[in-house]
C-alpha cells in the first residue's frame, strides 16, 4: 500500500522506497516535513529502497551529491549507467529484470552483503535489517520476484523479534 | 526482452507517476521546475499559448537549447517532435532525451501517418482523445499515452472530456463478448489484439496522463481523481504571476490529490492568480490542437 503521511507510518511493518526520480522524491520529503518522521520509521523497521530508493538510503551520494538517509554504509552514483537510452534489462539471481536511468554503488562498507553482482558492481545489497537494489523486480508479470521474497522474510524476522 | 516483463520504454513512464512534468523554454526555467519537484521537464522553444499567438509553423525545439536544457537537469527531459516527422525523431534520439512526444502542440509533419515509434530506443509519448486513438498509438509503439487537452487555453474541459471518453470506451470494452469486441474494435478503429488486453486489464496497457490546459492545483486533482496517473503543466505554470509557487503549488496538489485539505492549502500557496484561459469556442476550428492527428 502508499503511505505518504506520519499518521500512515505507523501501519506498516517495513518500507518500501520505490523508483521514481531521486531529486523530486528528496525535495518533496523535505518540503511535507517527512524527513524527522521517516528517520525514526527506518531505525525501528526494515526498509528497502529501489533504484531511487538505494539512492536515498546510502550513506555517499555522487553526481551529484545530495542528502540521504544514511541507512546503508555505501556510496551511490546517480544514473551510473547514463540516460534513458543506457536503460537495459539483465537477468539477476536467474529472474529478469528492469535498469531504469539506474544508480551504481561504487563503494560499500565491509559489513554488506553483497548478494548479487553486474557488471561487476553491486546492484543488490542488504545490511541489517535493509536492502538496497539499483535495478526494478516489480517491473514484471512474473510475481514475486526473489528480491521481494528476501524482503518479506527480514520483515517477519524483525516482526517476530519485536514480539514479547 | 522477455514477455514476463515490463518494457524499458513504459518502465521509465512508471517511475514518473503521481509527478507534474513541466514545460520549459530556458534552463533557468528547468532549474525552477526540478527544485519546485517536477518529476521530469518538457524542453520547449515556446509554451503552447506562445505557439497559438505567434502562429505560423511549429517545429521541434533547436538541439542547443534541448541539450543545455539537459545539462542542468538531473530528472528525465522530453522534447516535443512534430506528427509523422521520423526525422526530427532521429535528431532528439540522437541528442539523447529521455522521452520523446510527437505531439499536437506542434504543426503536423504528415497528415496520413504518425511515426512508427517501434524503430526507435527512446521512448514516446503521444495524445489521444479516445480509446480507438490511444490504442493505435500504442500499436504504432508509444510507451505512454497523455490526454489531448487543448493545450495553451487554461481551459480544462476538453483533457476532461478525453480522459472521461477514454474512460467510458474502457468500462465499455470490459463488459463484451469476443465477438462484440470485434464489433468495437472496428467502430473504434483500434487493434483488436490491443482491444483485448484492454478488456484484461480494465486499463490502457501503458500508463495514462492527463495534458492540455491544466492551470490550477485544482485542475490537476481533478485530473488524478479521474485516473490520470501524472499531470503535464504546459502555459500553466510559467505562464502564472509566480511560476516557482505555482509550480510548488501544482507538484503538492497532484501528489496529494486525493486530500482536499492539503489540495487547498496548495490554492492558498500560489502566490498570484492563474494564466488566462481561453474558452474553447473562442478558437477557430482548424487552430484547435486537439485536432491534429487521428
Amino acid at each position: 500500500m502508499a503511505v505518504k503521511t506520519p499518521k500512515h507510518f505507523a501501519e506498516v511493518d517495513g518500507f518500501i522506497l520505490p523508483g521514481g526520480e531521486s531529486t523530486t522524491m528528496l525535495k518533496l520529503i523535505e518540503r511535507f516535513d517527512l524527513w524527522d518522521a521517516l528517520s525514526k520509521e527506518f531505525a525501528q523497521k526494515p526498509v528497502w529502497g529501489i533504484c531511487a530508493g538505494s539512492i536515498l538510503l546510502a550513506e555517499t551520494v555522487t553526481s551529484p551529491e545530495q542528502k540521504a538517509f544514511e541507512i546503508i554504509p555505501m556510496t551511490v552514483e546517480r544514473n551510473g549507467y547514463g540516460r534513458q537510452l543506457d536503460s537495459h534489462t539483465a537477468e539477476i539471481d536467474g529472474y529478469e529484470v528492469s535498469f531504469i536511468r539506474a544508480p551504481v554503488i561504487k563503494d560499500v562498507a565491509n559489513d554488506i552483503e553483497i548478494k548479487a553482482s553486474h557488471q561487476g558492481d553491486p546492484v543488490w545489497v542488504a545490511h541489517g535489517q535493509n536492502m538496497a537494489t539499483t535495478f526494478h523486480p516489480e517491473l514484471t508479470f512474473n510475481f514475486p520476484s526473489p528480491m521481494h521474497k528476501t524482503f518479506v522474510n527480514m520483515v517477519s524476522a524483525e516482526m517476530l523479534k519485536a514480539r514479547p | 526482452m522477455g514477455a514476463n516483463i515490463i518494457d524499458l520504454k513504459t518502465g521509465l513512464a512508471e517511475m514518473l507517476k503521481g509527478g507534474v512534468i513541466m514545460d520549459v523554454v530556458t534552463a533557468e526555467q528547468a532549474k525552477i521546475a526540478e527544485d519546485a519537484g517536477a518529476v521530469a521537464v518538457m524542453a520547449l522553444e515556446r509554451v503552447p499559448s506562445d505557439i497559438r499567438k505567434a502562429g505560423g509553423v511549429a517545429r521541434m525545439s533547436p538541439p542547443e537549447l534541448i541539450e543545455e536544457i539537459m545539462k542542468v537537469s538531473s530528472i528525465p527531459v522530453m522534447a516535443k517532435c512534430r506528427i509523422g516527422h521520423f526525422a526530427e525523431a532521429q535528431l532528439l534520439q540522437e541528442i539523447g532525451v529521455d522521452y520523446i512526444d510527437e505531439s499536437e502542440v506542434l504543426t503536423p509533419a504528415d497528415e496520413q501517418y504518425h511515426i512508427n515509434k517501434h524503430g526507435f530506443k527512446v521512448p514516446f509519448v503521444c495524445g489521444a482523445k479516445n480509446l480507438g486513438e490511444a490504442l493505435r498509438r500504442i500499436g504504432e509503439g508509444a510507451a505512454l499515452m497523455r490526454t489531448k487537452g487543448e493545450p495553451g487555453t487554461g481551459n480544462i474541459v476538453e483533457a476532461v472530456r478525453h480522459m472521461r471518453r477514454i474512460n467510458a470506451e474502457i468500462k465499455k470494452a470490459t463488459n463484451m463478448d469476443e465477438a462484440e469486441l470485434m464489433g468495437f474494435a472496428k467502430d473504434i478503429g483500434a487493434p483488436f489484439e490491443l482491444l483485448k488486453i484492454v478488456r484484461e486489464l480494465g486499463k490502457l496497457p501503458v500508463p495514462n496522463f492527463a495534458a492540455g490546459g491544466i492551470a490550477t492545483p485544482a485542475d490537476a486533482a481533478l485530473c488524478m481523481q479521474l485516473g490520470a496517473e501524472t499531470v503535464f503543466v504546459g502555459s500553466g505554470i510559467f505562464k502564472s504571476d509566480n511560476p516557482d509557487k505555482f509550480a510548488k503549488a501544482i507538484v503538492k496538489a497532484t501528489a496529494h490529490y486525493d486530500d482536499p485539505a492539503i489540495v487547498l492549502e496548495a490554492s492558498k500557496e500560489l502566490g498570484g492568480v492563474a494564466m488566462r484561459g481561453t474558452e474553447i469556442s473562442e478558437i477557430d476550428e482548424p487552430m484547435r490542437m486537439a485536432n491534429r492527428g487521428w
